[in-house]
């Protein structure tokens, strides 16, 4: 059973991309529960529909079927507009690529959703501050992301997606483009953020930076493989349900 | 929400201050061009209007021949005679007065000054025909006329190169065999326009001229002041009848004289300068147009170019029409920015080529304004396509472009 305190909920959904002898077939069927307040890493090689799964997670892109509930709606029948909406009210996303917004400060960068949210220039302003500061970096603020290093870059990234509180934190490889030691400083900074109650999905290939979650979801053939939980040593239950594995039900 | 897609689109085009001027380039030229030719003809049209009127308003102008430059062969028809003169002026209805004239040149010298002019004579019925208001002294007496005493009135660019600018009425200087008297100085009327200045000219008695100059009693050109109330057609008709029938023309000869109404002549250079600045207009329309083919050029590039740019902030939030809007404002913000630099640039260009021809400064009010909204209006139409691009991205693509 699945209880209403999951805050994501995916039955039995399938994308297949082209059509007639193109056709591929990327989720084969996936279910998948996730409760608010954990730390998920998604794993699994190219084409295994991680990528896949986690644009869907995102609002992104819709399933072909199956359904998708997002605290209790259906996100497949939401539309293009309705999706970007909920992204930005619930959603925030961290790149492996950074895509920070070239010639434009730290602080302009972490505005720009609070911006889309329609905040005044002083909210904006302040709470893009709180955000910068909450990632180490409120000293570099009037930094354009070119006087930045790699790390800084996916610091303000990070702080830009949470800037608007949201629910969920979706990062795609967040560490892929920097060394391990700013990679676990990333880590370090991502399981603090989940410490103080926001939900991290995350896809990575590095063994340990998916030890950092406390859930980790194998992905192969477009298919859930299986889920490990309570992999994080020493870790505390969640007080809401944990994530399970729900098997391929064909 | 249209207040945050303003910030955005002028954080960006200040962020890429070459791309947008390039951007906007065309539609500164394009609107430059458009308002500098509009200007520059209607003040073109506006100084020709002048000159003419500074011939006189109905005034018909008889001369003998057929026409402007039309020499041909054959003897030179004859010149008028004072008698013709009398005929028109009290035969003729509608009439007012009927100016004789006659012209030569002649150096004028003035102590060390010498100056080569031009010699009018006339009677004193110019006065009537053809205003033109006196600086100082008076014209000549009918006393003068009929005994044709060598007294003149002077052009302000004769006075200014023969007197140096200083008094010239009561002086007396000498002009080709005679000396003359300065009764009077006429005020400025400035360049004619057709290059001659209308100003340097000395103005006699016509029995003077005839006498000491031109040596006969010939009349080259008789100025016709018609009445308000009759048609020019008409008193010009009355005029030809007359003529002809002075001068022996049978009924299947052609006129050996022409007579040219101010007014007619006035109305076709207008017409034709117009003409020419509607031509010059449409061509530098079009430059606007190309202008905005340039806008749309380049946002279509930076859609391309900023497509991850897109994404991010589709991936962010952003529905479909903030990014539209925000691409559209970019857009007309450039082209509105781009016409109004064009305004300042037509001013300037308008100032100076205005003082290079001899031109009155003009500013058109409504030009300026047309020119501005067709810039604004420019924006929209080629900005929309762009953005309707960029809105319609797929984010997960836009974010995986490189």
């Amino acid at each position: 059973m699945v209880s209403s305190a999951d805050l994501i909920q995916l039955r039995g959904v399938t994308k297949t991309y082209g059509d007639g002898a193109t056709q591929f077939q990327a989720l084969k069927g996936v279910d998948l529960d996730i409760a608010a307040g954990d730390f998920v890493a998604v794993m699994g090689p190219s084409g295994s529909g991680k990528s896949t799964t986690m644009n869907i997670l995102g609002c992104l892109d819709v399933p072909s079927d199956g359904t998708f509930l997002f605290r209790g709606h259906h996100v497949e029948r939401l539309d293009r507009d309705q999706r970007a909406l909920l992204r930005r009210r619930y959603l925030g996303f961290v790149f492996q690529g950074f895509n920070l917004l070239a010639r434009t400060t730290a602080l302009e960068n972490v505005e720009l959703p609070l911006l889309y949210r329609g905040d005044d220039k002083r909210t904006r302003r302040d709470t893009a501050m709180a955000a910068l500061d909450k990632v180490g970096l409120a000293n570099w603020w009037d930094h354009t992301p070119a006087e930045l290093s790699g790390g800084q870059q996916q610091r303000v990234a990070i702080a830009r997606a949470i800037v608007t509180n949201p629910d969920v934190l979706l990062a795609d490889e967040p560490t892929g483009n920097l060394d391990s030691e700013r990679s676990v400083e990333i880590m370090q900074l991502l399981t603090e953020l989940n410490g103080g109650g926001i939900t991290v999905l995350m896809v990575t290939h590095e063994p340990e930076m998916a030890a950092f979650a406390r859930t980790v979801i194998h992905f192969k053939d477009g298919l859930v493989e299986r889920v490990e939980q309570g992999h994080r040593q020493g870790d505390m239950p969640l007080p809401d349900q944990p994530s399970s594995l729900h098997p391929v039900t064909e | 929400m249209f207040g945050t897609t303003l910030i955005l689109a002028f954080r960006s085009i200040l962020r890429h201050k070459l791309r947008s001027f390039l951007t906007t380039l065309g539609i500164i030229i394009g609107v430059g061009a458009v308002v500098t030719m509009v200007t520059l003809g209607r003040a073109t049209t506006a100084q020709v209007q002048k000159n003419i009127s500074a011939l006189g308003t109905n005034i018909l102008q008889v001369r003998p021949g057929q026409g402007f430059g039309r020499g041909g062969g054959g003897p030179r028809p004859p010149d008028f005679d004072p008698s013709d003169v009398e005929a028109i002026r009290n035969q003729v209805a509608g009439v007012t007065a009927v100016a004789p004239q006659t012209s030569s040149t002649a150096t004028a010298i003035y102590e060390g000054a010498n100056w080569s002019t031009t010699i009018q004579g006339t009677t004193a019925a110019v006065w009537t025909v053809q205003p033109w208001p006196l600086a100082s002294g008076r014209t000549w007496t009918d006393a003068e006329e009929q005994a044709g005493k060598a007294v003149c009135v002077i052009g302000s660019t004769v006075q200014k190169n023969l007197f140096q600018g200083g008094r010239a009425v009561g002086q007396r200087f000498r002009i080709g065999p005679i000396s003359c008297d300065v009764v009077g100085t006429l005020t400025t009327r400035g360049q004619a326009g057709f290059g001659g200045d209308q100003d340097d000219v000395v103005v006699m008695p016509i029995k003077a001229v005839q006498r000491r100059f031109t040596g006969n009693r010939d009349i080259r050109l008789m100025l016709v002041g018609t009445d308000e109330r009759y048609s020019g057609a008409a008193v010009q008709a009355s005029i030809t009848d007359l003529l002809r029938e002075r001068r022996h023309l049978g009924a299947g000869k052609e006129d050996n004289f022409n007579i040219f109404d101010t007014k007619q002549i006035s109305d076709t250079l207008s017409s034709t300068t117009t003409l020419l600045t509607r031509i010059v207009t449409a061509v530098a329309a079009i430059s606007l147009v190309v202008g905005g083919i340039g806008i749309m050029n380049i946002m279509l590039v930076s859609v391309t170019e900023r497509t991850r740019e897109i994404g991010i902030r589709l991936a962010i939030g952003a529905v479909a029409s903030e990014v539209l809007t925000q691409f559209l404002v970019e857009a007309v913000a450039l082209s509105m920015l781009g016409g109004l630099v064009g305004l300042l640039v037509a001013q300037v260009v308008i100032g100076a080529l205005s003082a290079l021809g001899g031109l009155p400064f003009l500013f058109v009010p409504s030009i300026n304004l047309i020119a501005f909204a067709v810039s604004a209006l420019i924006g929209v139409v080629f900005g929309y396509f762009p953005a309707r691009r960029a809105a319609a991205l797929n984010p997960i693509d836009a974010l995986r472009h490189e």
